[in-house]
């Protein structure tokens, strides 16, 4: 278990929904990093949690920027502390939509750049800023308020376009599983280069489930294997824990989707496809473990 | 030094003798040259900075944001559809407020594709907040390069600043360059809100009605105090390098019946026609506005006005006329000559000016119109 820091650097009163687990995971990122920190932050719901000015939530700096503009702007951030000598973290906290859609033109720019970054996309699978419209993140089937009768098209893989730039690390985390998530921010940041950890962030009023069950669904996610957890250093892959058990013995993926409104009436057809992109996925990221690939 | 350069070249010296940290840009024809001849300085060592080669102008403009936030003086040049893709970016360096210098080498928007000279790019960022400066030579692109650091970093400023060189004309154009050794004439950059991790803030944040206005006229403060900060820095300039410049350049006015104002290269051919005008006993004028952004007040008083646009606004004119119309509250003649780098010679100038028409609009070249 790894020791986590009592210090908080995220104050109270943020204007986050109750139950909001992208502010959990930030939460236990800025503790992994410490206090010399920067977070870059893109239109999301992070740039509205921090509260109105003259006050802030935050203990650390935050730069807000343009919606696109994340990657960039952390990438001349990072150039200029490391030109001035400083080792001061650079981090983009994104939502999916700043990450996987807008944003993606810079995210491979500094990826490519060899931007010495760590980019974190915290993924509630919606526009939840704006209200939840679809994104390139929201899963197949999932109803918002842009896709009202159910999205046709599925979730765009960004680990997969982010690992074809073969970064030094890249992962994937949970906000229910905050140590696994506090230990690999660590790791992506003793790592000089860009790296890039990828969260599910399970979001009440978007996923249309109780507030107080913001953790139990994050690990659904993880069980039934809709969301795998694992670690790819200097292209190898490994899977964290949970989710190798997953992989052996997955809960069905109905005990996920149960609880959320958003999947409420999803068709047979849309839910047998659903399963087998998960079991297909799972097949796929256990071969690449074991080096079939 | 006494040398011969392209206008590229000379603001690409410039910005090697100002010693940017961080320079982030992306090529566009006419423009490459200003960041080919940095990237070269860079990779040579001559310039120890760090060169970002972003996927896009937007990129570029937001890496000197992020860079310049640290404190660091950063720059980039674009052009065209270069800047209009940076225009939500040029928003945000100007809210930041934080002193990015940028060359624009003045072109034509699309469609149809043309790369040559025109002011309509930059016209479209007038009300960004950036503080704008039209050069018509070599040696002034290479001088007001230089001046635009200190401008921009000036504490009672903290506003960008964008170096306007028309595209080809001047871009392109071999001229006489005597390059200086600016020394201690750009000071090292303090900017008071830089990042600090030990003394944490949000920036940028959420912004309400009771506030944001605040901001908004903290700009305008610093656009009126910008006037000074101009005169200074050009008289310091001067003082020491010996060349001396001005909100506009005058050729002929003192005791001119009628005035040709324009900017950029165009205000070169002016001066041209007002001695061949003179010597058929017209006694004109030519003043070349230099400083479009703070807009400065022009004594044009009792006398015609031709106002010569390379650039337009549809709907409404030709932005240059129509702001020196509302400005000095006069009549002028509104001529549009020189989109997509349309040929205006010394000649055409004189002929504007003879067959002038005061409180009308002409578009030269085109016929049957007005
Ligand atoms: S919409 Fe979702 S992600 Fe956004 S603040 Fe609310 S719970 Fe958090």
């Amino acid at each position: 278990m790894p020791e986590i820091p009592k210090e908080e650097f995220i104050l109270k009163c943020t204007s986050a929904c109750a139950g909001c687990s992208a502010s959990l995971s930030l939460r236990y990122v800025l503790k992994a990093a410490g206090p010399d920190t920067v977070l870059v932050v893109p239109a999301c719901c992070t740039s509205v949690i921090q509260g109105i000015y003259p006050n802030t939530a935050m203990n650390v700096p935050v730069y807000n920027v343009a919606f696109a503009t994340a990657a960039a702007s952390a990438s001349g951030m990072s150039s200029a502390f490391r030109a001035l000598g400083k080792k001061t973290n650079v981090i983009v906290y994104a939502g999916d939509g700043g990450t996987l859609d807008i944003g993606i033109q810079a995210l491979s720019g500094a990826f490519e750049r060899g931007t010495d970054f760590l980019y974190i996309c915290y993924d509630n699978e919606a526009y939840g800023n704006t209200g939840m419209q679809r994104s390139g993140g929201t899963p197949l089937g999932a109803k918002t308020t842009t896709t009202p009768a159910g999205k046709t098209d599925v979730k765009k893989d960004i680990d997969a376009i982010i690992a074809a730039h073969e970064p030094p690390y890249q992962a994937t985390a949970c906000a229910a599983y905050p140590q696994d998530l506090f230990k690999k921010v660590q790791k992506a940041l003793s790592i000089r280069g860009p790296t890039f950890i990828h969260v599910l962030a399970p979001c009440p009023p978007g996923w249309r489930y109780s507030t107080e069950k913001s953790v139990e669904i994050g690990k659904l996610a993880v069980k039934s294997g809709i969301w795998v957890l694992y670690e790819r250093e200097y292209g190898n892959l490994t899977i964290t824990a949970p989710s190798k058990a997953a992989i052996k013995k997955p809960v069905p993926l109905e005990d996920y989707l149960a609880p959320q409104g958003r999947f409420k009436g999803i068709d047979p057809k849309t839910l047998g496809i659903l399963k087998q992109r998960v079991a297909k996925n799972l097949q796929r990221l256990a071969q690449e473990e074991a080096g079939v690939c | 030094m006494l040398t011969v350069a392209t206008g590229n070249k000379a603001v690409a010296l410039a910005v090697k003798q100002a010693k940017p940290v961080v320079i982030a840009a992306y090529p566009i024809t006419p423009q490459t040259e200003i960041v080919e001849q940095i990237a070269e300085y860079v990779s040579s060592g001559e310039l120890p900075a760090r060169y970002i080669a972003v996927e896009s102008e937007h990129s570029a403009m937001a890496a000197c944001i992020g860079a310049s936030v640290t404190g660091v003086r950063t720059f980039t040049a674009t052009s065209s559809h270069g800047l209009l893709y940076m225009h939500e970016m040029t928003n945000w360096a100007a809210g930041a407020r934080l002193p990015i210098v940028m060359a624009n080498v003045n072109r034509a928007l699309g469609p149809g594709w043309n790369i040559w000279a025109e002011h309509t790019d930059a016209m479209q960022e007038r009300d960004t907040g950036w503080l704008q400066v039209y050069v018509a030579s070599v040696q002034e692109a290479y001088d007001a390069t230089l001046m635009a650091f200190r401008i921009a970093e000036d504490n009672d400023i903290l506003l960008p600043v964008m170096i306007n060189l028309d595209g080809f004309l001047l871009s392109h154009i071999m001229q006489p360059l005597d390059a200086v050794e600016p020394n201690d004439f750009i000071p090292p950059l303090h900017l008071p809100h830089a990042i600090d991790t030990k003394n944490p803030a949000g920036y940028g944040t959420l912004t309400g009605p009771e506030d944001y206005f605040k901001f908004r006229w903290d700009i305008e403060r610093s656009m009126r105090d910008s006037m000074k900060v101009i005169a200074a820095t050009e008289d310091e300039f001067s003082r020491r390098f010996g060349r001396t410049y001005g909100f506009t350049e005058d050729y002929l006015c003192e005791d001119a019946d009628v005035i040709v104002v324009s900017m950029g290269t165009l205000g070169r051919e002016a001066e041209v026609a007002v001695d061949h005008l003179r010597n058929e006993g017209v006694k004109a004028g030519s003043m070349r506005l230099r400083w479009f952004r703070p807009f400065p007040d022009l004594d044009l008083r009792g006398r015609e006005v031709v106002v010569i646009d390379r650039d337009y606004s549809f709907g409404f004119g030709g932005v240059l006329a129509k702001s020196i119309q509302a400005k000095n509250r006069i009549d002028v003649f509104s001529v549009i000559a020189g989109l997509g780098g349309q040929e205006v010679t010394y000649d055409d100038i004189a002929g504007f000016v003879k067959n002038r028409r005061m409180g009308t609009e002409f578009w030269f070249g085109v016929t049957g119109n007005v």
